[in-house]
């Protein structure tokens, strides 16, 4: 049967991870390719980067990143951040890149997703939704712009069933409310999304433990679980987390 | 010094699958090309492919590459990948059902999207399959060499091939029921899954393929 997913994402600013990498053994803790080696050698499922550089020009580095990357590491490499044209999805791809993330452009392009679709295929479109909950009875989310700031009137739920239509192949779902917390997902959004669109979710924001992963997939109905902090920091390895989701029969790739 | 011919029919990047070969064996020359000549003349050739049948099928026609795969599986080692697996059978369903090469017979079909399978946690089938699933070889094969009865590899697609020879049927998946995840005919071997994605197995399967001698 199909495995659950781990996901380890990197933050890229300039070339550079940041947000800081503990590993013991690392010789320099912001070397993309270093880091990614690294998740690799533990098993992690596919490798996201979030590319956070804000200016224009730097953006060129992150294709380097990419290259570089994917000449060592034979895993799915997803890229996201600043991707708004076709040619920044074909850059990415040539550089060896097997999906890209759009967030923004999506937003206030959707034409963009389906144009994306149409030319690369399905497989390598992964629309990122950022939610936030906005109404308890019912229970309500809407698409947030800007770091979770800026409310677009967007049901998330219709976002993401339109997102499929337009030929999105992953839905990347962040709750706003949960990102940087680690009290865990919110599980409410990821499964009622998860169930509501016939592609793989992959449910992220709130990660603080390995419970919290476990209950993504077992009560959120998450396909693959993304998180940064608690890899990179080092308080848990890939393969601990994946033995964790195992002892809890939820099927991994060990 | 053996040669690998990647083909470049432009259906995807092909960096990937050209370095994790390169990576799977140093010695090796890969060269990624569309020309007749240099494909014909390589000891092995891999056919990869990424995206629709129609506009796979549509490329092939248009660069003349239809008959050099033909020829090149006649003669010599050849690997086929995700679509370029699929291609490889009479005809797929997808696009309203498209001609394919006719090399290994079967047909290719859609996974169905909702099977109402209660065995299948009761969750709904998501289409594409996308992720790493369990490879079950069926029988023998120097491509299998070193890897066990069940190895995960990584799959991205909505169809698959229905061989009608069972014996062409190479190895199984469970996706939740079990499909050919690979096919094999002669000098042919073709893999739904991407063995450049799948990490140090996928390479240990492209190095296989590297040393291969079909028996004549």
């Amino acid at each position: 049967m199909l495995a659950k997913r781990i996901i380890p994402c990197l933050d890229v600013d300039n070339g550079r991870v940041v947000k800081g990498v503990r590993f013991v053994d690392i010789r320099d803790a912001g070397d993309p390719v270093e880091i990614a080696r690294r998740y690799d050698q533990e098993g992690a499922d596919e490798l996201t980067f979030l590319d956070i550089t804000a200016s224009h020009e730097n953006r060129d580095t992150m294709v380097h990143v990419v290259e570089q990357v994917a000449g060592e590491v034979f895993i799915p490499l997803t890229v996201g951040g600043g991707i708004r044209k076709l040619d920044d999805i074909r850059r990415m791809l040539n550089a060896g890149a097997d999906k890209v993330s759009i967030n923004t452009a999506a937003v206030f392009e959707p034409e963009f997703v389906k144009a994306a679709a149409e030319r690369f295929g399905s497989q390598c479109i992964v629309v990122a939704i950022d939610a936030k909950c906005v109404g308890t009875d019912p229970l309500r989310w809407e698409i947030f712009t800007h770091g979770g700031r800026k409310p677009t009137g967007l049901d998330a739920i219709e976002w993401a069933q339109r997102m499929v239509d337009y030929g999105a192949g992953e839905i990347l779902l962040t709750s706003m409310d949960r990102d940087g917390t680690r009290i865990g997902f919110d599980l409410a959004v990821t499964r009622a999304i998860s169930e509501a669109v016939p592609v793989p979710i992959i449910a992220s924001g709130g990660v603080g433990n390995l419970q919290h992963l476990a209950d993504g997939v077992l009560e959120g109905k998450a396909d693959a679980v993304l998180a940064a902090s608690i890899f990179h920091f080092a308080e848990y390895t890939v393969r601990e987390a994946k033995e964790f989701m195992a002892a809890r029969g939820i099927e991994v790739r060990l | 010094m053996s040669t690998v011919a990647v083909i470049d029919y432009g259906m995807g990047n092909l960096h990937s699958i050209a370095k994790a070969l390169q990576h799977a064996d140093p010695s090796v020359i890969v060269t990624v090309t569309a020309d007749r000549e240099t494909i014909l003349q390589a000891d092995r050739v891999v056919f990869p492919g990424v995206g629709a049948i129609r506009d796979c099928m549509a490329a092939l026609q248009r660069l003349r590459l239809d008959a050099v795969i033909r020829e090149a599986a006649a003669e010599k080692p050849l690997l086929g990948i995700c679509l370029g697996m699929q291609a490889l059978l009479d005809s797929s369903e997808e696009n309203g059902g498209t001609p394919c090469l006719g090399l290994i017979p079967g047909r290719v079909v859609r996974f169905a999207e909702s099977t109402g399978n209660a065995s299948y946690s009761q969750q709904e089938l998501k289409v594409p399959h996308m992720g790493w699933n369990r490879v079950h070889p069926l029988h023998a094969h120097p491509v299998w060499d070193g890897l066990g009865r069940d190895r995960w590899f990584y799959f991205v697609h909505s169809y698959y091939a229905q061989p009608t020879d069972p014996r062409c049927i190479a190895a199984t998946t469970d996706y939740p029921e079990p499909f050919a995840s690979a096919v094999a005919k002669g000098n042919m071997i073709a893999v739904q899954f991407h063995p450049e994605k799948s990490q140090a197995d996928g390479l240990r399967l492209l190095a296989n393929f590297l040393r291969w001698q079909p028996e004549p």
